[in-house]
């Protein structure tokens, strides 16, 4: 973290009250600088999918400021907020692939903030993106399954998809909800080191949520942790210990999650 | 399929490949050509003139239905009941008739696929393929006008309604839990009691309570070629033009469809 | 229903092992069969029926469908033709202006879509032309417009828009919530929303719902001349009116088919598309 960098987002007391009335975010103050990928952690209903939720009003905020790139995002209107949302690529948990498309339309489906909307009807979208599609799936290894339809994917193959269709947004950051929440151990270690590279290739910050306490320490720099709304811990990944889990989790015996996290780095690194 | 390489190497995408593009246009102006070409054959044998002032005989017409007579309501309780008699009974007759049927029809129940299946499947397409409103045209010649028509009109229509998605759903069940009965040495009268009769229950009890549910709306114009019910008054009130009549009835329709449709939404909530 | 509960006396019986019981009271359920019991007896009761002349009916039965044999298909073949005709076009031309005014109303009618007004005004359409049966529509509209199959075409077309929207809303507040939003999310546009959102999770079932209105629509248009509003039920009508029963049998006949041929394409069509 380098305290000096002006935030790429910036929230200043995001609150977000339901309608029924639980308060799932009270008061949140957090800032990512470019390029950071941090790990953010808690307990379900802690609010994290609320929060990512709210950086692109997916929920409407009930109070406090979401800032990127220094505008709040909170006071944009209907069109503005179309094009504030083109620099935040969103992955999700069950992939979240339109199931009915091929893996091409989904790709390009990442395009559809910027393209008009019979160009994007009858699928006449610009060279370069088509190209740049083509490019980011050999990255991913799915060139070859791009006319395949999107519920033929095997799980780690449609969130790859996933990838590719946030990172076609040319995305400044990315909001990652859970992605690997549906998949195996091993998948899911490839889906976050994927993530991590292609981040440091662009250059890009992402918030991923994520309640795998080993894995976020492994793949991401910083960690927040959030209980019922509320940060209660904030820090480089190698400063999360069993205190801090306890404040985020509860009472619970955090010796072996944490010595687990470091076995697989070891395991990594043999 | 889709994918092909431009001649300077960057590939290219399109959804459909040029041909498929190119039938998939045609498929569209055929449709819409039809489509006009149709209403050009309409519009041939349509007096326009008449239709320009639609409007004006709209609101022409509205304004004769209004104020409504309500005091003839008083006459048309009889006939609201003789309606939705004739949908219940007519209803309960198909039950009675379509149920055997569809167990005849189904594949896995019926006692010979190559007799007695194909006749009962003739019999529910015969049954379906014809509206109630025209049985009841039939029937009122060979019975006379009167309800006995308008519920045999609604029976015959709803049998094979009942029949095709009762056997349906007879043909879908598991037949493990056929296999297990039959397993214990049970005859076939209690395979059917017990393995088969409670698998389809749902299904049987939704359908009948929707098809009671249409056969509400249906019988209420049934009347109009004499088999009963209030239809009878909307015909005597449209013919001798009495607007205001016609209105009292169309508001007793409504509101005993949006009953109807109430009572069989609870029934099918309750079941499924 | 009540009634038609009631000549199932082995079904009930075989429900009554399955636990729970459907109506767990014990004097609910008493009340509610003997209730059942009561509107038979009083439903049948005030049938009134003229048993004289329903005895004639074997013989006038007899008699009229001797009038039905052999099928006539040939003296008034023009004004079939004529009658089959606007039928098609009528059933053609309601179809496609119904599924096309359908689509919105079924928007506006899905409460994961529209805002409150919007659907309430939408539901409103919805329920109007599903409470009417489409011969009292075709009342109305012939009324309006004069006899003929623009009356017919216009009925139909209402219909349709009901049915459409109904069943289309329902499949559209089923979809997969997940992937409209992930839509959403790249910043898509509201058009460009539906079209790659919900569009692609509804488009079967729109298709599969067109063709089986297709088939409907058919049904209808043989029925709606009896109301004056065209197509062949006006033909059948008069040639049940001048007691041309070969005529009318043949008619019947050539409805049956018809159904029976657009039921098995719709069938097939529904089945590719899945």
């Amino acid at each position: 973290m380098t305290p000096d960098a002006r935030p790429l987002l910036a929230l200043r007391g995001l609150t977000k009250r339901y309608p029924t009335g639980d308060l799932a975010l009270d008061g949140v103050d957090l800032e990512v600088p470019p390029g950071q990928v941090m790990a953010l952690i808690g307990p379900s209903g802690a609010g994290k999918s609320t929060l990512i939720r709210c950086v692109n009003r997916l929920v409407e905020p009930s109070a406090g400021e979401v800032r990127l790139d220094g505008e709040d995002l909170t006071r944009l209107g209907r069109g503005a907020l179309r094009r504030a949302r083109r620099r935040m690529g969103m992955i999700f948990q069950e992939y979240a692939l339109v199931e009915r498309l091929s893996v091409m339309e989904n790709v390009l489906s990442g395009r559809l903030g910027y393209t008009g909307f019979w160009a994007a009807w009858f699928r006449r979208f610009p060279r370069r993106d088509v190209v740049e599609a083509f490019r980011l799936l050999d990255r991913v290894g799915l060139a070859h399954m791009a006319d395949k339809r999107a519920d033929a994917l095997s799980g780690g193959q449609r969130q790859r998809v996933g990838i590719v269709r946030a990172l076609m947004q040319d995305p400044a950051l990315l909001l990652v909800d859970e992605p690997t929440a549906s998949l195996d151990p091993k998948t899911s270690r490839q889906i976050m080191r994927l993530l991590v590279e292609l981040c440091e290739e662009r250059g890009l910050a992402a918030i991923v949520n994520i309640h795998d306490v080993a894995l976020a320490q492994e793949f991401a720099r910083r960690i927040v942790g959030l209980r019922q709304g509320r940060i209660v811990f904030d820090g480089p990944a190698e400063t999360l210990d069993a205190a801090a889990l306890t404040r985020i989790y509860g009472e619970e015996d955090w010796s072996r999650t944490i010595r687990r996290a470091e076995a697989a780095e070891e395991e990594e690194l043999a | 399929m889709a994918v092909s390489t431009a001649p300077d190497g960057t590939p290219l995408w399109r959804r459909r490949t040029p041909r498929g593009d190119l039938l998939v246009w045609l498929g569209w102006l055929c449709g819409v050509a039809l489509a006009v070409a149709c209403f050009q054959f309409i519009s041939d044998r349509t007096i326009w003139m008449f239709v320009w002032d639609a409007p004006q005989q709209g609101a022409d017409l509205v304004g004769r239905m209004f104020p409504p007579r309500w005091e003839y309501a008083h006459q048309l309780w009889k006939p609201l009941w003789d309606t939705v008699n004739m949908a219940t009974l007519g209803t309960a007759l198909a039950v009675v008739i379509g149920v055997p049927l569809a167990f005849l029809a189904a594949h896995n129940t019926t006692p010979s696929v190559v007799l007695v299946r194909p006749v009962a499947l003739i019999v529910i397409v015969a049954s379906r393929s014809i509206n109630s409103l025209i049985w009841a045209l039939v029937l009122v010649i060979i019975l006379g006008p009167g309800e006995l028509a308008g519920i045999l009109a609604i029976a015959l229509r709803s049998i094979g309604f009942i029949a095709k998605l009762l056997y349906e759903a007879i043909e879908e069940i598991d037949p493990t839990q056929v296999e297990a009965l039959t397993a214990t040495g049970a005859s076939g009268a209690q395979v059917l009691t017990w393995g088969i009769v409670p698998q389809v229950m749902p299904a049987f009890a939704g359908i009948t309570v929707f098809r009671w549910d249409i056969n509400i709306r249906e019988a209420t114009v049934l009347g109009l070629v004499g088999a009963g019910g209030i239809g009878m008054q909307l015909e005597a009130s449209i013919n001798t033009l009495a607007w205001p009549q016609v209105t009292v009835i169309f508001a007793l329709i409504l509101a005993t469809v949006l009953v109807s449709e109430w009572v069989s939404a609870r029934v099918r909530h309750h079941i499924i | 229903m009540s009634a038609t509960a009631a000549p199932f006396d082995a079904v009930a019986a075989a429900r009554a092992w399955r636990p729970p019981p459907l109506i767990a009271t014990r004097w609910l359920r008493w009340a509610i069969y003997l209730g059942a019991l009561l509107y038979a007896v009083l439903g049948v009761a005030t049938v009134e029926v003229n048993w004289a002349r329903a005895a004639e009916g074997l013989e006038r039965g007899a008699r009229f469908l001797a009038g039905f044999l052999p099928p006539d298909f040939l003296t008034k073949r023009e004004d079939i033709l004529e009658g089959l005709l606007e039928s098609v076009t009528m059933t053609v031309v309601s179809t496609a202006i119904g599924i096309a005014l359908s689509v919105p109303v079924a928007l506006g009618a899905s409460r994961n879509l529209a805002p409150l007004p919007i659907y309430l005004f939408c539901r409103a359409i919805i329920a109007i032309s599903r409470t009417f049966q489409e011969v009292i529509i075709a009342i109305v509209f012939v009324a309006m417009v004069g006899f003929g199959p623009l009356a017919g075409m216009l009925t139909l077309a209402f219909a349709t828009i009901g049915f459409m929207a109904k069943l289309l809303a329902e499949d559209i507040e089923d979809i997969e919530r997940a992937q409209a939003e992930a839509v959403r999310a790249t910043g898509a546009g509201w058009f460009s929303w539906i079209a790659w959102g919900v569009l692609p999770q509804v488009k079967p079932r729109l298709i599969g719902l067109s063709a089986y209105r297709l088939d409907i629509n058919f049904r209808e248009s043989a029925v709606l001349g009896l109301v004056g509003a065209g197509g062949i039920g006006d033909t059948l009508n008069t040639a049940f009116d001048r007691y041309e029963f070969d005529t009318a049998a043949a008619i019947l006949l050539i409805i049956i088919a018809i159904v029976l041929a657009c039921e098995y394409a719709s069938g097939w069509l529904r089945r590719w598309v899945q």
